[in-house]
């Protein structure tokens, strides 16, 4: 699992004034990533027994993850007149049958539950009369999101045995005998390689982006719609471990408010806007389906046919209803409120133009992940896995996720029981901090990690599906950006760093790049289109219920990326 | 997109530093915040929200539609109050009660 120093240059010719010390941890049960699924870990164990917990957590849990702006609904709820069985047949639809029902429907069964937790916690709810939560859609309820994440983060600082490392990397698992026992990172604010021991690992590290080249790629590269600062870290940790992985080829591309890359949601469904064409025209009414594939894909389909740019009819909406709108984004996306106000042109006088984002990994909105069990176990033992970075199990949005948290801590609580703490030898932690160490020395590269990364997304925009070829790629562009990123490891594996902030970023191009190679892997082997835009393999342009009603799962084998396709018919378990 | 701080108006107390969920800010030599990598900034405001003076602007640049307007919040007992602020000095208040649900 580490890469020797050697391999990383290691010098003793440069010093360095910092040195980097080991420091151990013991806890029960190790949570890597205190975003909204690792919280809510913390909170169900806390609630549910004495047991001692470490959240591990790259930036500080107030306002880390996906919430971090907050969120204006929830997007996974059970309204009247649905049930958990009908929102398993929905998410089947709209993933077109590639979804794990056992997982979505222990989800949809919990969702209602922890949306009036989130209540209890102070997140406040748009109600009727009679004090029912008002739904904006078939799935969805309305809410202030505003302050949701240190709503979350300020109910798990008091309770139980909970310490919280903010501001500490998490990098590699620590694995004996096959088995996940704890894990080892770095502090940014002190030269510190923390080795944390555990009974049981709960990876909720959330998904990635940053893979592909962005909308804005100048001065506004990180406007993107998913965290930038969402790495892909726990998928790649779990790729270098040997975890099977499922469905990186079902990449989630989302459509939004042009520049901004906000939410459309809010407008489509809360104001009811349309989408229209430059010519004026209603075109969804003119595609099969309206799917959130489908949606996306007509819209690329309409630029590519000379009628864009696209929009959602906004105008003519009343004063109020411009003002409700300026508020909610406030609430999630304060970008599009300032872009409206600061060009004079609300949604009531001027359409707001749409476009897709660039194709993210994440686990939360379409099935990418770990190939989890019921119990939310992956398939290393003592490891489980929660929210954007748990795969097989689409539309989860902030409940689900809750949901797979609180699934996760029951059965890291009932795991943890029969086991004992494991440590590394004296020279296995020696190796660890001189790896970190060795980063720090060497030859001066000409490069330097942004440009690497900047590397890394024109080689996936170009020939792995992005915004530039309308996210259609073939097997050979793919065959050349397996060798062009496997060019990048090298380079990058050469980078010296000067400070730790450095040192977070060459980790991290590291991570995007072993998740490339994951999801290129993933884009070739299923030999059909299976989701407009999301995966569109131009070679096999058609569905093929015939052959392919199969999950494309892998597993890295000596550095190698082994594809294993698994039936949706059979059974779930492994 | 991204933020600046007014040094003039900031306290140090470094609730900025410490939020910021892409350890983008940092601490000048005369103990004032500033951010050291104003390309990497989402843009999610929780530095605006933590800073107990006003002294961080949320900006888009011109890649994004930018045209030099800036928005600070201010927050009261009830409300998060979003000042919009012209390049010529005109300002516009946005009340959002936080007890209040989105009507969308």
């Amino acid at each position: 699992m580490f890469k020797s120093s050697k391999e990383f240059g290691y010098s003793e010719e440069f010093g360095y004034s910092e040195e980097f010390k080991a420091q151990e941890l013991e806890c029960d049960i190790l949570i890597i990533g205190g975003g909204t699924a690792g919280c809510f870990s913390a909170l169900t164990i806390a609630e549910q027994s004495k047991a001692k917990v470490i959240i591990a957590e790259k930036a500080n849990i107030k306002r880390s993850g996906c919430l971090a702006a907050g969120v204006n609904a929830l997007n996974a709820y059970i309204t009247p007149g649905e049930t958990p069985e009908s929102y398993v047949e929905y998410v089947k639809q709209d993933a077109e049958g590639i979804v794990r029902p056992d997982l979505v429907y222990s989800m949809a069964q919990n969702l209602n539950r922890v949306a009036h937790k989130l209540e209890d916690l102070g997140v406040p709810f748009l109600k009727d009369a009679d004090g029912n939560y008002l739904s904006r859609g078939k799935h969805s309820v309305k809410i202030n999101g505003e302050n949701i994440k240190p709503l979350l983060a300020a109910a798990v600082a008091p309770k139980g045995d909970i310490r919280i490392l903010n501001r500490v990397n998490i990098f590699d698992y620590i694995v004996k005998a096959g088995r996940v026992v704890g894990a080892v990172g770095f502090a940014l604010d002190a030269s510190i390689v923390y080795v944390i021991y555990a009974k049981a690992v709960i990876c909720a590290t959330g998904g990635a982006a940053g893979l592909y080249k962005p909308n804005n790629p100048g001065f506004s590269r990180h406007k993107m719609w998913y965290c930038p600062f969402n790495t892909g870290a726990g998928y790649a940790m779990g790729i270098r471990a040997g975890a099977e992985m499922t469905s990186f080829e079902m990449r989630f591309i989302a459509l939004r408010c042009k520049d901004t890359i906000a939410p459309t949601g809010t407008i489509a469904q809360g104001v009811k806007a349309p989408q229209i064409n430059a010519d004026g025209v209603k075109y969804m009414n003119n595609y099969a389906k309206a799917t959130t594939p489908h949606r996306l894909h007509a819209t690329v389909r309409e630029n590519q046919l000379g009628r864009g740019p696209c929009y959602l009819q906004t105008k003519g909406i009343t004063a109020e209803q411009e003002v409700d709108l300026y508020k909610a984004y406030l609430n999630m996306a304060p970008a599009q409120t300032l872009r409206w106000l600061e060009r004079g042109t609300g949604p009531s006088t001027q359409n707001v133009e749409i476009e897709g984002t660039e194709p993210y990994i994440v686990g939360g909105h379409t099935g990418s992940g770990y190939w989890i069990d019921a119990q939310r176990f992956t398939t290393l033992p003592g490891l489980l896995a929660a929210g954007d970075v748990a795969g097989g199990s689409p539309k989860k949005y902030v409940t689900g996720c809750l949901v797979e948290g609180e699934i996760a801590a029951k059965s890291a609580l009932a795991a943890m029981q029969d086991q004992a703490l494991q440590s590394l030898q004296e020279d296995e932690i020696t190796q660890i901090v001189r790896r970190i160490n060795s980063c720090f020395r060497g030859q001066a590269s000409p490069y330097m990690v942004e440009v690497i990364e900047g590397e890394m997304q024109k080689v996936m925009d170009e020939y792995a599906g992005g915004i530039a070829s309308g996210y259609a790629f073939t097997v050979a562009k793919l065959k050349i950006a397996k060798t062009r990123l496997s060019e990048l490891e090298q380079l990058a594996l050469a980078l010296t760093v000067k400070d730790r902030h450095e040192l977070l970023a060459l980790f991290e191009i590291l991570d995007r790049l072993q998740v490339c190679q994951v999801v290129i892997a993933h884009l070739a082997a299923r030999r059909e289109t299976r989701w407009p835009c999301y995966q569109s393999n131009s070679d096999y342009p058609a569905k093929d219920d015939a052959h392919w009603l199969k999950y494309v799962n892998s597993r890295q084998v000596n550095g190698q990326i082994q594809i294993i396709l698994r039936d949706v018919e059979k059974e779930y378990e492994h | 997109m991204s933020i600046s701080i007014n040094s003039e108006q900031c306290r140090g107390c470094r609730n900025c530093t410490e939020v910021c969920p892409g350890h983008l800010l940092a601490m000048d030599a005369e103990g004032k915040a500033f951010i050291k990598y104003p390309k990497d900034c989402w843009g999610c405001t929780a530095c605006l929200k933590e800073c107990p003076v006003g002294a961080i602007r949320y900006f888009l640049g011109p890649d994004i539609g930018g045209k030099a307007m800036y928005v600070y919040t201010n927050k009261t007992n009830a409300c998060l109050e979003w000042h919009f602020v012209t390049p010529n000095a005109g300002e516009k208040i946005i009340s959002v009660n936080r007890s209040d649900a989105n009507k969308y």
